[in-house]
């Protein structure tokens, strides 16, 4: 089986996000990206799925800051293949970045894409189903398990997770999209040591994507513009209350009571 | 690797104890006939065959080797302080069970130890801990064998933000704006300086630390000290994460710090925290950077640069601090490299002090637990001891009469903190880095700033 | 194109989803504001759903094998056809487990832009402005999503679920449901194993630190959870001492929790706690010690004693619900 991990690189929630001069985009000076935390669990799940079924097991990713040692990263979890899609930065949105991804997997054969349930930035919907609609295959996000059917079945059954706990299970045929709420397990630590050795042995393959021009043919763009970003409104440090009766009131306030 | 045989004891035959005692036997040593009756007591031990599979995979382990010299002595245990504190714990145990099926692999015995060297003092076999466990971990952190997910989220946040907390690299000069004094940032003000001021992890995101760290800046102003730091460049010292099994972590970040001291002129490194000393001394100068090896700096521990300037030190502690203290020796300062004097002679100098000893103290100074990437193992620890070893450790200074514990590592003050209220001493035992109680006794400065 | 909001109604195990009633109140305000009609589509539903959708002005039903339960390919052709037939200016969908499956396939399907992750909606001018909580919820971004059709994701609890609540019978038309394409296979429902309490699904913690004095003290903590319909949680000092299991424990080698309220008591506020529950929506903290960490990262401060502030909620609370 062929399995394809779509990862990408968000900015990172643990630094402090900062709206640039336009007040319509992140500062970039101090802008931290790192991997989608979703995508690192499609990983996973595409490990333990090669594990336990065979097949080779590709990551694709659009070339961002830091993403060689993403990618080097895999590679050091169990990934077999690892593609960098090159000169495609200005791509805009999950649209954009979808388009140029369908273009890859075009190309690529695959049986089963995973990619992580959802991102921090997901302005313009999740990757993962703009990704399916537009190869015309089925998809089902927030997914926990994901068991691989007998050979020659060319299905998958999912689990699909409702709120509460309620759990549906889901036969899919191939190829078919999966947004990965969580792997069966959480994703394994790639030691450093192997990391380093795996960059000086392996290699990053690089595809040059159509960028702009590619993204705007197949719709891509999220077609809609950013007004305004603003931080929600926090105090620093708490707002101290005085006893009982105002944290009733606080908890009304908030609709838990 | 030693010989097989220096471990592997063979099969001896056996009289049958229904035959009584031996009869007749002719025995010459050296030359002497000592040939007659035989007791049981020299009656041949019954001695069986082990399986040494597990314990030949790991002597067979770069830096593991010395794991198969035991012989069972077991002079260890009693120096071992996760055995003190009820875990069951020491080199002869772990050799035991070795030898008897265990697959350390697979087994907690793995992740106990705090690399703290007491047994590596006492072990008449030079069985080296401290260098058997860091190799075998490694191995497997590797093959992603049982490795406990608390110390795996740690080398992950080292790995991504350069510290075990998974701070913002940004965040790490938070702290000097509340310091009241000013402290040169090297990164942006360039420059000579005497001292590179590395001021580590716990100094600069723990809350308690962060007093600590401000109290340092404000001692090395009132004695004039020409300072830099590294501020937001600097990355944890790596020790505990090599310590703990990941040593292309430790060189990744020592290669950083390398890189970054490489940039600017000062005299010396003063560090906050015995692990970033025992690095930047010892395990730095093997790490090859760049194009060139490892570079060797002089650094002192910040004890040992005050205590050098105690005389002029002193009279700044105008001061009283009239209360009974004690005081914690660090492995990594203490038994790894020899420094009891440096805190003890800063303690002193603090006018009103009634210093007392605790009864393990200096070479044989009890471990806090941190060391080894215990720091990160207090929960997989807590299921397989009774006690928390600085639990342990409060319990005997309260017990001295102590009124504060003084300490000199950046891990301890939260260690010692949550161990102090565990063990219900709240409000009997108040933990303080020595660097506090010295800058408590002096003159404010930066009175007014926010 | 009609100024019509279309709502995409949610259901399970044969009841609609709060969230269907939250969309019906933010659509109709919005149709309002279009000068169109809030429709509603009801794929795989029954009669009684119809009834309890009397908020709407019309209801658009689609009906067909295999549709009674949730699959994201045969519900997503069927909501591409009821949207073809409705032509709406605006569809909403819940930014939900089946929503994530049917708005971005909608949208990259019609060809119109899908704000994700919305907090609210509103007309201005021609256009219409969708504000999303993301990056963690550490911004809010504003789009303007033109003056075309689109489609917005609705984060639950974006609306008041009254606003959509109304018992009636509103005009029901039906679309034809497109041939399946079999892709993909409802096969069950699997009801959660009564285990422990999952905390990072609470909307509600109630959490116990050291201050809490002993393993009795835990009670008074636990029937303030209860009324509060959540969970109590614990930092790693009361799970090592064994006073609250495993499952319960908050924190860098616990888990990371992100409740609607936090209630955080006797909790010092270690950074190693703090790890695991800054991401709360409400964080209220009590302590003894005004000097508490905790206090900075909490939006709500009380410096009380822990326990008189347990009993007296949990009667305030008690007394509210009479």
């Amino acid at each position: 089986m062929k399995i394809v991990v779509l990862m990408k690189r968000v900015p990172d929630l643990v630094e402090d996000l900062e709206v640039d001069g336009s007040g319509k985009a992140l500062a970039t000076e101090h802008l931290k990206l790192t991997v989608n935390e979703f995508d690192d669990h499609a990983l996973e799940e595409g490990l333990l799925l090669k594990e336990t079924s065979g097949g080779e097991l590709t990551v694709v990713a659009l070339d961002a800051a830091d993403v060689d040692k993403m990618l080097f990263t895999a590679l050091a979890k169990g990934a077999d293949r690892v593609l960098k899609i090159t000169g495609a930065a200005n791509v805009e949105g999950n649209t954009g970045l979808a388009a140029v991804f369908e273009e890859v997997l075009s190309a690529q054969e695959h049986d089963l894409i995973l990619t992580g349930v959802q991102a921090a930035d997901d302005r313009d919907g999740q990757l993962g189903p703009i990704v399916a609609a537009l190869l015309d295959v089925p998809c089902v996000e927030v997914v926990t398990q994901v068991e691989v059917g007998e050979p020659g079945e060319g299905m998958v059954t999912v689990h699909k997770e409702y709120s509460g706990g309620v759990v549906a299970e889901l036969e899919i045929s191939l190829p078919a999209v999966l947004g990965i709420q969580a792997a069966r397990q959480s994703p394994r630590y790639a030691p450093v040591s192997k990391v380093r050795q795996i960059q000086q042995s392996a290699t990053i393959e690089t595809l040059a994507g159509a960028g702009e021009s590619s993204g705007a043919a197949a719709g891509g763009g999220s077609g809609f513009s950013v007004v305004e970003m603003t931080a929600p409104e926090t105090g620093a440090g708490a707002q101290m209350l005085a006893g009982v009766d105002e944290l009733m009131a606080v908890l009304e306030a908030k609709g838990v009571v | 690797m030693p010989e097989r045989s220096t471990y592997k004891t063979t099969t001896a035959r056996r009289a049958p104890r229904d035959e009584g005692f031996v009869q007749d036997e002719q025995v010459i040593l050296e030359g002497v006939d000592i040939s007659g009756q035989w007791n049981k007591m020299y009656e041949p031990r019954e001695i069986v065959d082990y399986d040494l599979t597990h314990l030949e995979e790991l002597t067979a382990i770069p830096g593991a080797e010395s794991m198969g010299w035991c012989y069972q002595c077991a002079q260890c245990i009693p120096a071992c302080p996760v055995d003190t504190a009820g875990g069951d714990y020491g080199p002869r145990k772990i050799f035991r069970r070795l030898q008897t099926g265990m697959d350390l692999f697979d087994h907690q015995d793995m992740w106990l130890c705090t690399s703290c060297q007491n047994c590596v003092r006492v072990c008449p076999k030079e069985v080296d801990m401290v260098e058997i466990m860091p190799a075998a971990r490694a191995q497997a952190v590797l093959d992603g064998r049982n490795v406990p997910g608390e110390l795996l989220e740690m080398f992950q946040n080292v790995a991504e933000y350069g510290n075990p907390m998974g701070e913002s690299a940004r965040r790490r000069t938070r702290w000097t704006r509340k310091a009241g004094v000013d402290i040169r940032l090297l990164p942006k003000n360039p420059g000579p300086v005497d001292v590179l001021w590395f001021v580590g992890d716990y100094y600069a995101f723990h809350n308690r630390g962060v007093d600590a760290a401000q109290a340092m800046a404000r001692v090395f102003s009132r004695l004039g000290v020409d300072f830099g730091i590294l501020g937001v460049d600097e990355r944890t010292d790596g020790d505990s994460q090599r310590l703990a099994g990941e040593p292309g972590l430790f060189e990744e970040v020592a290669e950083h710090n390398l890189e970054q001291f490489g940039k600017y002129e000062f005299g010396k490194i003063v560090v906050s925290g015995p692990h970033a000393y025992n690095a930047i001394k010892n395990e730095y100068p093997r790490v090859s950077h760049g194009k060139t090896g490892g570079d060797t700096y002089p650094v002192e521990h910040y004890t040992q640069f005050l205590a050098q300037q105690v005389d002029a030190l002193a009279p700044l502690l105008s001061g009283s601090f009239a209360r009974k203290v004690t005081f914690h020796d660090p492995c990594y300062l203490g038994r790894h490299n020899g420094e009891y004097d440096a805190p003890r002679r800063l303690l002193e100098a603090v006018p009103g002090i009634e210093f007392v000893e605790m009864y393990r103290c200096k070479a044989q100074g009890y471990c806090c637990g941190g060391g080894g990437g215990g720091m990160w193992l207090d929960g997989f620890a807590a299921e397989h001891q009774m006690e928390r070893l600085s639990e342990n450790r409060v319990k005997e200074a309260v017990e001295v009469g102590a009124e504060v514990l003084a300490v000199c590592c950046p891990y301890e003050v939260s260690r010692f903190e949550d161990a102090v209220k565990s063990t219900d001493n709240d409000g009997k035992l108040e933990v303080l880095d020595i660097i506090e109680i010295l800058d408590a006794c002096m003159e404010p400065i930066g009175e007014g700033v926010a | 194109m009609a100024n019509d909001v279309l709502v995409v109604a949610e259901h399970l195990k044969g009841e609609l989803g709060e969230i269907t009633f939250e969309l019906l109140g933010i659509g109709k305000t919005l149709a309002a504001a279009l000068g169109g009609q809030c429709v509603v589509a009801l794929i795989g539903g029954n009669d009684g759903m119809v009834t309890a959708l009397g908020a709407a002005e019309r209801v658009v039903r689609v009906d067909g094998e295999g549709l009674s339960d949730f699959d994201p390919d045969s519900h997503g052709d069927a909501l591409l056809a009821v949207y073809e037939a409705v032509d709406p200016r605006v569809v909403l969908v819940g930014y939900t487990s089946m929503g994530m499956d049917l708005a971005s396939n909608l949208a990259t399907r019609a060809g119109v832009p899908h704000a994700a992750s919305c907090i609210a909606l509103v007309e201005a001018g021609e256009n219409i402005h969708a504000t999303a909580q993301l990056y963690g919820g550490k911004l809010n971004v504003t789009s303007d999503l033109g003056g075309g059709r689109c489609v917005a994701s609705v984060l639950a609890g974006s609306g008041a679920v009254e606003a959509g609540k109304a018992e009636g019978a509103p005009a029901t038309e039906s679309v034809a449901a497109p041939a399946g394409r079999g892709r993909v296979r409802f096969k069950r429902l699997i009801e959660p194993e009564a285990g422990d309490v999952d905390i990072t699904a609470k909307e509600v913690l109630v959490a116990i630190g050291r201050g809490i004095g002993s393993k009795d003290d835990i009670e008074v903590a636990e029937e303030l959870a209860e009324e509060l319909d959540g969970a109590v949680a614990g930092s790693r000092p009361l799970i090592d001492s064994g006073w609250l299991p495993k499952t319960r424990q908050v924190g860098k080698s616990g888990l990371k929790v992100s409740p609607k309220l936090y209630l955080a008591l006797g909790v010092s506020g270690a950074p190693e706690h703090i790890e695991g529950m800054k991401s709360s929506a409400t964080i209220v903290a009590v302590n003894t010690d005004k000097q508490a960490p905790i206090f900075n990262y909490a939006h709500y401060g009380l410096v009380e004693d822990l326990f008189d502030v347990c009993e007296e909620l949990t009667e305030a609370i008690q007394e509210k619900k009479g």
